[in-house]
């Protein structure tokens, strides 16, 4: 008698690339997700994210790309660390969360919560010029990097704002002088080798 | 007893007097903690969020200046802590490539200054030397994350319920009151970008330091302190509560038993001040 060959449906090829930047960072681990929710029952921002960590872990596994990172979650993840701690399967979520901060970062798109990224580059950059954290350079410049200031006039807290600088200067604690620039060559390196390291 | 020492950014900023304590009570207890020469930031937060190069090659060019002068290094603050330490694994472990002509063997540590301050020949000479014990002193230890989180990084042993604090402060002749929030995170990577969500959180911290009936909360970190000290009254106001908790570096309270100089000065630069108690149980 003749085989007849039966035909399967065929799965249809996907671009894969986004779940495997995840799976490069932290390893197979990620597959193992049963969705216990573990990591959402201890995260201590989880009442103001749109994704709960344990659907941010889902959606890279349904390489949702545009979904996780067009997310709140991934900005207001604090980096606690709690998730990665506890899940029973050794899933490092707050890795997750970097890892699809850079992605989206690299993306060029903006972000859910565009103060956040402008910080973290403000950040960069006050290091890039002194070597060293200036809080006084740090808070200004972003500040003016993301209209924050226009942002507390409007919400009135920036009467909240001045009093505790105030505070702070009365005690001691604001050093108004930036630091001497120290190693600042040798990071520049590093910061020039960073640009050929992207992610995509 | 030498170390090199990474101070962080804020140890001349925010946390002067962390900064000072230090050095006072760590002259008084012989231990040489020498700046690291030429140190630059660890990258905190910022690096690892959008740059994985940066977030391992800043500590870790720290690193390398350490392991050259051969002795452990030993930092104050859990961000530096936790990147320090990430930089580490992530040497020992692959990428030998930030500085292939210096590669980072591995012959060093990288310490948290409270599990510096937990070796036992340390818990010793702090035993037998104090002065003035703080009797009757209520409290609670906030250890935050990064100091504990995760384990496979910070080669923490009770990450759940860390104990280093509470033994120095049962040493000190204080009270240390188990509860638990000792872990639970203040927020302080979204200070200057999502005030509303950090002052939730540094609200339940506050929150659960009254209901454990504590007088004060201690820590091991420039950022907690910073957080946990200096939004206590617009919080409370939104509340309709006075918290009133004052919070203190781990350093100060043992300058205080030890019976050091210079506690006024340190005490002074909190925004919750913490000198009205102290006198109420006559501390001070
Ligand atoms: S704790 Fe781990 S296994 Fe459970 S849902 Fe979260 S990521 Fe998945
Ligand atoms: S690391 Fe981020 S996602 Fe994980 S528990 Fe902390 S805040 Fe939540």
């Amino acid at each position: 008698m003749e085989t007849k060959l039966i035909s399967l449906p065929v799965t249809v090829n996907r671009d894969t690339r986004f779940r495997d930047l995840v799976v490069e960072a932290l390893g197979e681990a990620i597959f193992s997700c049963y969705q216990c929710c573990k990591c959402s029952a201890g995260c201590p921002v989880a009442f103001v994210m749109d994704l709960l960590p344990h659907q941010v872990i889902r959606s890279v596994l349904l390489l949702q790309r545009e979904k996780a990172l067009s997310s709140r979650t991934i900005w207001i993840c604090a980096s606690c660390e709690t998730c990665t701690t506890r899940c029973p399967n050794e899933i490092d979520i707050a890795k997750v969360m970097d890892v699809l901060r850079q992605i989206q970062v690299e993306s060029g798109t903006e972000a859910k919560e565009p103060k956040v990224p402008i910080f973290h580059r403000t950040f960069l950059n006050t290091i890039k010029k002194f070597g060293r954290i200036h809080e006084l350079s740090l808070l200004t410049n972003f500040l003016r990097q993301s209209g924050g200031i226009s942002d507390t006039i409007k919400s009135g807290e920036w009467k909240n704002d001045l009093r505790l600088g105030i505070k702070m200067f009365l005690r001691g604690k604001l050093k108004l002088l930036p630091p001497s620039k120290k190693g600042v060559e040798e990071l520049r390196k590093l910061f020039d080798q960073a640009k050929e390291h992207k992610k995509s | 007893m030498k170390a090199s020492f990474f101070p962080g950014c804020s140890l001349e900023g925010t946390a002067r007097e962390y900064g000072e304590s230090i050095d006072v009570v760590s002259s008084f207890l012989g231990i040489k903690l020498e700046e690291l020469p030429g140190w630059t930031c660890c990258g905190a937060s910022a690096a690892h969020c959008i740059n994985e190069f940066l977030s391992v090659s800043l500590p870790a060019r720290n690193l390398l200046l350490a392991e050259k002068l051969k002795h452990d290094l030993v930092t104050p603050c859990a961000a530096c802590f936790s990147r320090l330490k990430a930089a580490e694994k992530a040497l020992t472990k692959e990428s030998k490539e930030i500085d292939a002509s210096t590669p980072f063997r591995g012959e060093i540590k990288v310490l948290h200054l409270l599990e510096f301050f937990s070796r036992e020949d340390l818990i010793e000479i702090i035993k037998d030397q104090v002065k003035r014990p703080l009797s009757n002193l209520k409290v609670v230890s906030y250890y935050g994350c990064l100091i504990v989180r995760p384990p496979q990084i910070t080669d923490a042993k009770n990450w759940e319920d860390p104990q280093a604090l509470d033994n120095l402060i049962s040493l000190m002749g204080g009270e240390s009151i188990f509860w638990p929030y000792k872990t639970e995170c203040c927020g302080g990577s979204l200070l200057l970008t999502n005030l509303d969500i950090v002052r939730r959180l540094i609200g339940r911290i506050l929150d659960m330091a009254r209901e454990a009936e504590a007088d004060c909360i201690v820590t091991a970190c420039p950022l907690c302190l910073a957080n946990l000290d200096t939004r206590q009254e617009e919080i409370g106001k939104a509340k309709g509560i006075t918290y009133n908790l004052p919070v203190f570096y781990f350093t100060e309270l043992l300058g205080l038993a030890l019976g050091l100089k210079g506690t006024q000065r340190w005490f002074r630069r909190h925004l919750t001040d913490p000198r009205p108690l102290l006198k109420a149980k006559q501390l001070m």
